[in-house]
């Protein structure tokens, strides 16, 4: 899906010209240490130009902190810090509440600085999970980005709760017996919905206007948001790297990755949605993480994400928000 | 001057927080702590501080956020025992590490397993090699005095160290004791606000936290043994001005009746006192006994200790953990291997006592002495008083 498909009036969209608009400041420096065609450095480009200079990163342990802050060097012109793997929305919560508590004393300048929390799959939906859910519900003002390259990269592709089905990792390898990832990818953007927080999105680098209005409307909000990245990994995922952009575009395309927002409880795409959506299996081939899915597999796949599509149109078109119910309940 | 009140331990430790003006808590209940942290509540919903107080989901995120808190500059506070200092294990040598001055008050109790909430030294000691600097209270006034001089010690720029305060769960925590409790006006003269060295803020930004390869790690870790070796400098600075302001001493090692004695007792924590008075029945039965108390666990105090210990020919040191499998209590090992150079040592002998909040009676201490003057002694330790 491009813009070549896309219906007339959206050329209006003020979106579409936003590129220009994008900030020139480089806030994630180059000369870091990410592999070629890595997206998940490329959203963090993106995502730091979208928040300003105004913001405070929380890093979790993972490719990102190793690739970026090597000392004595530094690819980070944000404020930025490091503490652990499991444990970056815990400190991104202190981080606000350590900034609340000197604004409030008048002890730094009067300005809002926001606190974002970085982290890949592992750290958001494994061992961070506990303390992003933590963070979520306590309401604090921050903002939790989770890249998910849908493996523990840093590591060296070892299988997260991200990996997808049938997914091939370094501990859910294509084996004789038991072949790639036997269960379905956990579906943390979801989870997040059910914390009744007021902004939660998926997102994707390779749609950048869209990520990055994301971002900027995340950072607006007071009180927590989330949003779940999907970063294609060339070499986690076994493709040539100058095609993670391509396949960070047939994520969507097929379904695979549907890409919305959630506000307020109302879910809405935020892209043009694909009117026939494209078969998975254009998405999985060519990937050498899938090379030893099956046929018959891949109608499996195809089955799950039909399913999950048209459970998603549902909500699309039935979910209201909490403001527009709260307005009929008074009527 | 202060006013004498009669007050809970814990709530009395977490009063002396608010006379600092903590500006971030974060804190997980669990026995005996709990209280700590429900004070710290009460005191920041009451408005008494100008605090946020972070209802953390655990131990390790409890850590985790003062960690980031202090980052940004602000004073925090945290508190923990036993399970929950072990679950804030990986994130202990990272605070020390970033040389983020946060002050935790642990309340000592037991580890699991068997599960047991009651008082003893296991949580505190696998915590000794973390890079925080660790003082131990023995009554109420000491925890009082002590958070607030953590806060002096840990915030000196020389330092930059995080402090641990702890004290004996339940045997000191939940005890009300007449306690002088510090003027605010008093604390604010002796402990100026935070001023920190560096801070995340987008008008100064830097990176926190950073990697560090084998070129220079070693140096990292070099750096945080030099300033917890030097800050015993510090906390001697600091305890000397305390006691100019509030005349009350505070040494690293404490000694009582030592002067002509021949065999001593060694402690650390809330059984200090009990011993003293061991140490006087002793004296009433012609055994010239005497007590060494070690108040601070790191930085360890060598010098004071060897000072103590001049002229002791029998040495008793208690420990309430156990290294397991190894060669003896973790305090007994640690004072063995500082008289190891000197020319004249006492004989020691070591005792495991108070697991699990077993109690130790006056006669207890007796007996130890007694057995240890002796030269009766299961080597090269004895769980004292356990069957089995
Ligand atoms: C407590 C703990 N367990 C394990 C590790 C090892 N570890 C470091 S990064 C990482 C995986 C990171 O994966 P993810 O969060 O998906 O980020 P990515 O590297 O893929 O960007 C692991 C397992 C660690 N640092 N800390
Ligand atoms: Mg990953």
């Amino acid at each position: 899906m491009t813009t070549a498909t896309l219906s007339p009036t959206i050329v209006q969209n003020f979106d579409l010209f936003a590129p220009k608009l994008v900030d020139r400041e480089e806030y994630f420096s180059w000369g870091h240490r990410a592999c070629q065609g890595c997206a998940e450095a490329l959203a963090i480009r993106l995502m730091c130009k979208a928040l300003g200079r105004d913001t405070i990163i929380t890093n979790a342990t993972g490719c990102m902190e190793v690739i970026s802050s090597l000392y004595p060097t530094t690819a980070w012109k944000l404020p930025w810090i490091h503490v652990a793997f499991p444990n970056a929305a815990a400190v991104a919560s202190g981080v606000e509440a350590g900034l609340a508590a000197l604004h409030r004393k008048g002890k730094i300048p009067d300005k809002r600085v926001k606190s974002v929390a970085i982290g890949g799959d592992g750290g958001t939906m494994d061992i961070g999970f506990q303390s992003l859910s933590g963070a979520m519900e306590r309401g604090h003002d921050i903002l939790y980005v989770c890249l998910d390259n849908e493996a523990y990269m840093n590591t060296g592709i070892q299988r997260s709760s991200g990996t997808p089905f049938l997914g091939a990792t370094t501990t859910s390898p294509a084996g004789k017996k038991i072949s790639g990832n036997q269960v379905w990818k956990k579906n943390v953007m979801e989870i997040m919905v059910a914390h009744n927080i007021p902004y939660a999105a998926t997102a994707s680098p390779s749609y950048p206007i869209d990520f990055m209005n994301k971002v900027k409307k995340a950072r607006a909000i007071k009180g927590p948001a989330y949003i779940h990245c999907l970063v294609p990994c060339p070499t986690g995922w076994r493709i040539p790297s100058e095609k993670s952009i391509q396949y960070g575009r047939l994520a969507y395309e097929t379904g695979v990755f549907p890409i919305y927002e959630v506000e307020d409880g109302k879910y809405r795409f935020t892209l043009p949605v694909p009117e026939k959506r494209r078969p998975v299996e254009d998405y999985l081939k060519g990937q050498g993480r899938f090379r030893h899915v099956t046929p018959d597999q891949v109608k499996l796949i195809q089955e799950r994400v039909d399913v999950e599509w048209e459970a998603l149109l549902i909500k699309m078109e039935r979910s209201k928000s909490y403001t527009e119910i709260r307005e009929q309940l008074k009527k | 001057m202060g006013k004498l009140v009669g007050m809970e331990v814990a709530l009395a430790a977490a009063e002396a927080a608010a006379l600092c003006r903590f500006e971030v808590a974060a804190v997980y209940p669990i026995t005996p702590q709990s209280h700590v942290a429900e004070h710290l509540s009460d005191i920041v919903n009451d408005g008494r501080v100008d605090a946020s107080f972070i209802t953390v989901e655990g131990e390790h995120s409890a850590l985790s956020a003062v960690i980031g808190a202090s980052a940004t500059g602000a004073r925090v506070i945290t508190a923990t025992s036993s399970q929950g200092l072990l679950y804030m294990g990986e994130v202990m040598p990272i605070a020390s590490g970033m040389r983020l001055p946060i002050v935790m008050i642990v309340a000592n109790r037991a580890v699991s397993s068997p599960i047991n909430i009651w008082n003893d030294h296991s949580d505190i000691m696998p915590m000794r090699d973390t890079g925080w600097i660790t003082i131990f209270a023995e009554n109420g006034q000491d925890a009082v005095d002590m958070v607030i001089q953590a806060y002096k010690i840990a915030e000196n720029r020389d330092v930059m160290l995080p402090v641990i305060v702890t004290m004996d769960g339940f045997q000191l925590t939940h005890v009300v004791e007449p306690i002088n409790i510090p003027d605010q006006e008093e604390v604010d003269r002796f402990l100026p606000p935070y001023n920190p060295y560096a801070t995340l803020h987008p008008d100064r930004p830097i990176s926190m936290g950073t990697l560090g390869m084998p070129e220079i790690f070693p140096e990292a870790q070099k750096a945080k043994d030099v300033a917890l070796v030097n800050s015993i400098r510090v906390i001697k600075e600091v305890w000397d001005e305390w006691e100019r302001l509030f005349g009350r001493k505070y040494e690293a090692v404490e000694t009582y009746r030592t002067d002509d004695a021949d065999v001593a007792l060694l402690t650390m924590g809330s059984m200090g006192e009990t011993a003293e008075v061991a140490v006087d029945e002793l004296r009433r039965q012609d055994v010239k006994a005497g007590l060494v108390k070690i108040k601070l666990w790191r930085p360890f105090p060598f010098e004071d200790l060897k000072k103590a210990l001049k002229g002791i020919r029998v040495l008793a040191v208690t420990d309430r953990a156990v290294s397991f499998g190894g060669p003896g209590g973790p305090v007994f090992s640690e004072v063995r291997s500082a008289l190891y150079d000197e020319d004249v040592r006492p004989k020691i002998a070591n005792f495991i006592i108070g697991l699990g909040g077993r109690d130790v009676q006056v006669g207890d201490f007796v007996t130890m002495v007694k057995r240890a003057a002796e030269g009766k002694l299961a080597e090269p330790y004895e769980f004292y008083g356990v069957r089995g």
